[in-house]
């Protein structure tokens, strides 16, 4: 849970962000006629806004409320309540850890501490180059595998200590090699 | 024993997810038979094989479904995939294997409450999933299964998936759906239940990915089948999921009522303990449920054993009713993570207490602050500063929290009481002697270090001192530390 109060008067131009593109406009409207209310295609349409830019900023709030009919405070009490959404700036990967039971017991706490050494930084932070963002979750339910991480939308499996060199060297440690629908396709395109 | 697996039949199979292979060994035969069938008849044969929920509350599908009005013109079917249990898994690895029998069991659902939209709300870590899912969905389109006029029957039903975005509570059916409706996964006060008043206002059903799986299988091999397998009132195959030190975790299929010991040991499931360590614990059912003891339990007060009567726990068989019997809340999701001997216990407390007061939603004051307080209490006896006194409070602050205290508005609670109580009661020697061997000064020592403001004040006056105020869990940050 967290709460988050903004005095609009005193936003700066960039503090608000970037906004929504008439792309993702057309995706998020696509989503409208899965439901009976706008509304319930917000969650959907945040999906898309963090695919495109990388994470929600204050415009894009305010952007997808007009778009959906909502005040734009409806807009941040979702967001802020949900763990996958960030309201600052992502690396180009982002590192979700599991931090849960199985995990640990496999071993997931010097993962931890072994990542957050190489990456030098700590959780929901971004490395200066702007390449690694890492956080921890709760279970992924992947604990056969355990301990394991995501890399954007990877899924690394039985990651040890030793691998972390190897796996943050690949450069496609973060693709999904799949058939995929094209609903929501990032994080491949974000950052462009 | 030679099982046959039902529900994973095709976790070997290459290419599963496509429709082809589905088709090849009967799928959407089910479907077709259940369209057939009138759709009071559908729910009536699933209401006489008994099938229990499978996401955890274990309520019979066929009765839920018939508490919606008979006067209805939309209804909606949830899908849980939501999945956030730890540590339980089986739920995607049907979704990864079989997507089609997933959907035919939304079309069999669907069908049966007359639903015009089903909505699968799937929890938004799940990325490969998902595309596996929506490529199903589509082929599924493409062959009829699902859009207008399915099968020539006159039935349409719609599909489509709702992704989450990292939030266990939405897994609670209320929450599912107001997350549904693009709002913070909240959920809601029942009465009203969603069968009369759900999504967007309207009759709506929520069932598991597992309980809906089953169904195709029902209408095929019929009522006899299912009932021949598990024990009275629990019946049917069930997927088990094992994980930590074991030699082969996984989601393994058996019918319902296994013992505990042989999800552990069985060779077909979990096949021993790695480098035959002993279990000192086992969460059966996800972390919800409770904790067995997998060494000898002393029942005596002062922990002389008793071969006579003291036993370890693992002969708990999962079914729904059998479980309860070793003092937990239910049969859960039946996902066990195993804790070898010489994993330390504070750990486990400090792990578990953490997911519970990160995902408390913080509607209900005692759920939000208890889960918290509870946390901090963990965290400190885990620092080396823990109190016995704590472990009296932990006990208290779990038997005032939840649904069945009449407390709370979901269930969270109550999945956060028990396995908190059921740690600290059956491994209360364990706590006892590590807080035994700390430091006298230690517990007063933790507080000067994480709230400043209390140095000096002398600890024994009453709790509040004790707890640091306006701290909030920061990964980091080993002890709290105060923030502004
Ligand atoms: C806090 C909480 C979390 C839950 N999480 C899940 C979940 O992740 N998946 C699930 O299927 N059911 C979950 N449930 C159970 C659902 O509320 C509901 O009982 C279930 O989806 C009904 O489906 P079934 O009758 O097919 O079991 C959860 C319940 C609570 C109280
Ligand atoms: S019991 Fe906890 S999770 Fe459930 S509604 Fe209340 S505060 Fe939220
Ligand atoms: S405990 Fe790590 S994935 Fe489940």
């Amino acid at each position: 849970m967290a709460w988050r109060t903004i005095d609009r008067t005193k936003v700066s131009p960039e503090e608000m962000g970037p906004g929504l593109s008439a792309a993702v406009r057309e995706k998020i409207q696509a989503f409208f006629p899965r439901y009976p209310t706008k509304q319930a295609a917000l969650i959907p349409a945040l999906h898309i806004i963090q695919d495109a830019l990388g994470y929600i900023s204050l415009q894009a709030m305010e952007d997808v409320a007009e778009l959906l009919e909502l005040h734009p405070s409806q807009v941040m009490d979702v967001v802020s309540f949900y763990s996958m959404f960030w309201t600052h700036p992502r690396g180009k990967k982002t590192i979700m850890l599991c931090r849960s039971l199985s995990c640990e017991l496999m071993g997931g706490k010097n993962v931890r501490d072994a990542l957050v050494e190489k990456l030098g930084i700590k959780e929901h932070e971004t490395t200066d180059d702007g390449e690694w963002s890492f956080m921890t979750e709760e279970c992924l339910a992947a604990c056969e595998h355990a301990p394991c991480m995501l890399i954007n939308e990877k899924l690394h499996k039985c990651v040890r200590v030793e691998d972390l060199n190897r796996i943050l060297s690949d450069p496609d440690n973060d693709k999904l090699e799949m058939p995929r629908s094209d609903l929501f396709d990032a994080p491949r395109t974000a950052q462009t | 024993m030679a099982f046959e697996r039902i529900l994973m039949k095709h976790v070997d199979v290459p290419n599963s997810t496509s429709l082809s292979v589905y088709k090849s060994d009967g799928g959407y035969e089910g479907a077709a038979k259940a369209l057939q069938m009138k759709a009071e008849q559908v729910v009536e044969l699933v209401k006489e094989a008994n099938v229990r929920g499978r996401g955890g509350a274990g309520f019979p599908a066929g009765l839920k479904w018939s508490f919606l009005p008979a006067e209805r013109d939309v209804t909606y079917l949830c899908v849980n995939a939501d999945e956030s249990e730890p540590p339980t898994f089986c739920n995607r690895v049907l979704m990864e294997t079989d997507p089609h029998m997933l959907l035919e069991g939304i079309l069999i659902a669907g069908y049966a409450t007359r639903t015009t939209v089903a909505y699968i709300y799937m929890r938004g870590e799940f990325i490969e999933q998902f595309h596996i899912m929506q490529k199903a969905i589509d082929e599924a389109y493409e062959a009829g299964y699902l859009g207008k006029n399915i099968l020539g029957s006159g039935y349409d039903l719609d599909c489509y998936i709702h992704r989450g975005a990292g939030a266990y509570i939405c897994g609670e059916e209320t929450g599912l759906i107001e997350s549904l409706e693009g709002k913070r996964g909240w959920p809601r006060i029942k009465p009203p239940f969603p069968a009369v008043e759900g999504a967007f206002r309207k009759p709506t059903v929520v069932n598991n990915v597992e309980t809906l799986a089953c169904l195709p299988h029902i209408i095929t091999r019929g009522v006899e089948w299912w009932q021949s397998l598990g024990p009275e009132g629990s019946f049917g195959p069930k997927m088990y999921c094992v994980s930590g030190p074991v030699n082969k975790p996984g989601c393994y299929e058996g019918p319902m009522g296994i013992s505990v010991r042989d999800l552990i040991y069985a060779d077909e499931f979990g096949g021993g303990m790695r480098d035959g360590k002993k279990v000192k614990a086992v969460l059966p059912g996800g972390f919800s449920m409770g904790v067995l003891r997998g060494d000898l339990f002393p029942k005596a007060p002062d922990g002389t054993v008793d071969p006579a009567q003291d036993y370890d726990e693992l002969d708990a068989r999962l079914d729904f009713d059998d479980v309860r019997r070793y003092g937990l809340l239910g049969l859960g999701t039946a996902a066990a993570v195993v804790v070898a001997e010489d994993t330390d216990i504070r750990d486990v407390l400090a792990n578990v207490a953490r997911f519970f007061a990160m995902e408390s939603c913080g509607q209900c004051t005692q759920c939000r602050e208890g889960s918290s307080w509870m946390y901090k209490m963990a965290q400190r006896i885990r620092g080396g500063a823990g109190r016995i006194a704590d472990l009296d409070v932990l006990v208290e602050v779990t038997q005032n929290m939840g649904m069945m205290p009449g407390e709370s508005i979901c269930g969270l609670s109550d999945g956060a009481a028990w396995p908190i109580r059921t740690i600290v009661q059956k491994f209360r020697k364990e706590f006892e002697q590590h807080i035994s061997a700390q430091a006298p000064d230690a517990a007063a020592e933790w507080i000067r270090r994480v709230n400043p403001a209390a140095y000096g004040l002398p600890i024994a006056q009453g709790r509040a001192e004790v707890m640091p105020g306006g701290t909030f869990y920061r990964p980091d940050s080993e002890p709290d530390t105060v923030e502004a």
